[in-house]
């Protein structure tokens, strides 16, 4: 092959990479402007503060929904949370514990399988057994959504610290626990923040796994074991309903969740720079 | 009391502390797989393992069901999208870890992973109200109607052309996706040591000759891997799915018509399920849907684990 003709196609290659990659980006920058445009006009006062409107009437608000997502979210969190964390420090900090493999396998297992079967999960150990849809089952659901993705990023950072650290609190006399809970797991807070934080947000926009458990509700409800709204629950709901002022809030809650989880994985990412 | 806590007591009160929660999650992972298995061995029963994938006639009123739509559904649209999303994916890592300087490529990276953060229900949305009302008037309209007097024997495998269907979620279902493949192809091309570059760049090798004969060969493990996680992830994706595909119960294979995957119909049809048999049926397409997300990580940790193993290899 004569120089030229490598010249010509090493133009040709490289102005088709980057081709590619304004076709990956431009439709991403489209649905940002575009949800943007659509939704904020949704945002008004009444969005923040009011239970829906029946359908065909105007006006009427997200409130539920909007309230219904921290319950759901942080009751997951809380769940979700303790038993990651402590599935991460039991790999990181006791290295040759028989638990360990099999925890580690079900890390992957678990972070691999479609959020919607958490869901059916869910509607099976708990929606049956206490006979009812619950926001609380809804939080076992996220739960299980997020555990691998915690226990792996807290064993991941654990690993980090150097074993020193661990020998030093050793040798003045510290026992193990005294190690972890006041040594390691104050060094490593910032990617353990990390790791929570990413987990909320992979858990916040999945609206899959609420269908059969939380299930959604029209009224303001608060109470953990009555059926709540969540945010991606009722963009399905209002986006396949056939009602302007529904769809028109539907984007309002579109633009609404997803700068609710920018700003999280905004703050995931700022945890672990300081 | 403090005392004894900093005795052997405490050390072991914190190990079983460790060991009672670790324990729960392995529980948690194996109820799992036993509750959809028995909650869908009604209808494994009722049809035969084997039955019930194999048949495709999905009818709540004669109570039949077979899983075989969904399967074939979700085999079909994943492999679609992973198809038209790989050269995308891979041109976008390309230029992120070879062709861009790095305050650019950190920007085009943060961009691209943005694309997995946004909630499955946002594409859903925009799918219904942009997507499909541009494909049903640009493309599929006008491709049906040139069809209908040009070539006819092409309408079955066209369907209907209402925007809804299978054509709509492949398209969303490959940009969702993209992230996925792209970051650990990233990853994996920011792997290959400098001096192999180098090396190729000293030889005279054009910028894409080095990124041809050296880095995609190097990376190629990674590579693969992000493909079956992308895999696995569009197996897995429902909700912008479910409010695209349509769902409908036959066969999938026209370009435009309505379909499901497994993913989408048990999203759709759980809640309204009327009677055991249909609940069960739903359960136990979840099995399946289980088995096969397993079968795909699975594949994708092998392929990861050989590359790492066989890293001074190559």
């Amino acid at each position: 092959m004569n120089l030229r003709r490598r010249y010509l196609r090493d133009r040709v290659m490289v102005s088709l990479v980057f081709a590619g990659t304004i076709i990956v980006l431009l439709p991403l920058l489209f649905i940002l402007g575009y949800v943007f445009v659509k939704g904020i006009g949704a945002l008004d006062l009444n969005f923040f503060t009011k239970a829906p409107a029946p359908p065909g009437e105007g006006g009427g608000g997200m409130l539920p929904a909007i309230a219904g997502t921290f319950i759901i979210d942080i009751m997951a969190l809380a769940m979700g949370g303790l038993l990651g964390l402590a599935g991460g420090v039991l790999m990181a900090e006791f290295p040759d514990h028989p638990l360990n493999n099999p925890l580690r396998m079900v890390a992957n297992v678990l972070g691999g399988i479609p959020a919607i079967l958490m869901g059916l999960f869910a509607f099976v150990i708990v929606v049956v057994p206490m006979g009812g849809f619950s926001a609380f089952s809804g939080s076992v659901a996220l739960a299980i959504l997020m555990i691998p993705i915690i226990m792996r990023s807290t064993e991941e950072v654990l690993k980090l610290l150097p074993w020193e650290l661990r020998e030093a609190g050793l040798a003045l006399g510290l026992p193990r626990w005294r190690v972890t809970l006041s040594l390691i797991l104050p060094a490593a807070k910032g990617g353990i923040i990390t790791g929570l934080l990413l987990a909320l947000a992979r858990a916040a926009g999945e609206a899959a796994p609420l269908l059969f458990t939380a299930f959604g509700n029209q009224f303001l409800s608060l109470s953990p074991f009555k059926p709540m709204d969540s945010l991606p629950l009722k963009i399905y709901v209002y986006a396949i309903s056939p009602y302007e002022n529904w769809i028109r809030q539907a984007w309002g809650a579109a633009l609404l969740l997803a700068l609710l989880l920018m700003l999280t994985n905004f703050l995931a990412r700022r945890a672990t720079r300081r | 009391m403090l005392e004894r806590m900093h005795g052997r007591l405490g050390d072991v009160l914190f190990t079983w502390f460790l060991v009672i929660l670790g324990g729960a999650v392995l529980l948690i992972a194996a109820l799992m797989a036993w509750e959809l298995w028995s909650g869908g061995a009604l209808a494994f029963h009722h049809f035969g393992f084997g039955g019930f994938i194999a048949s495709s006639s999905w009818d709540a009123v004669k109570g039949q069901f077979g899983a075989w739509p969904f399967l074939l559904g979700t085999v079909i649209t994943s492999a679609l999208a992973l198809t038209i999303s790989f050269v995308p994916s891979l041109a976008a890592a390309i230029a992120i870890a070879e062709y861009t300087p790095p305050w650019l490529g950190e920007i085009i990276a943060y961009l691209v992973d943005l694309l997995a953060a946004l909630p499955s229900v946002v594409y859903g949305l925009l799918g219904i109200f942009v997507l499909i009302p541009m494909l049903r008037n640009y493309i599929e309209q006008p491709f049906f109607t040139w069809a209908i007097t040009k070539a006819p024997w092409l309408l079955t495998v066209l369907g209907p052309p209402t925007g809804i269907g299978m054509m709509s979620a492949v398209l969303v279902l490959s940009l969702m996706i993209i992230p996925y493949s792209s970051s650990l192809a990233r990853d994996a091309i920011k792997l290959v040591p400098r001096s192999q570059r180098e090396a190729m760049y000293a030889l005279g090798a054009t910028r894409w000759e080095v990124v041809r004969l050296v880095v995609l060969p190097y990376a190629r493990g990674g590579i693969f891997a992000g493909v079956i996680l992308a895999l696995a992830r569009a197996i897995g994706e429902t909700m912008a799915v479910t409010m695209m595909i349509g769902n409908g119960h036959q066969l999938p294979f026209s370009v435009f018509g309505p379909a499901a995957t497994m993913a989408s119909v048990i999203a759709n049809e759980f809640t309204e399920a009327t009677g055991d048999l249909q609940m069960s049926s739903l359960l136990a397409i979840g099995f399946l849907l289980f088995l096969l997300s397993l079968l795909v990580n699975f594949i994708a940790d092998y392929i990861l684990r050989r590359m790492t193993a066989g890293e001074g290899r190559k």
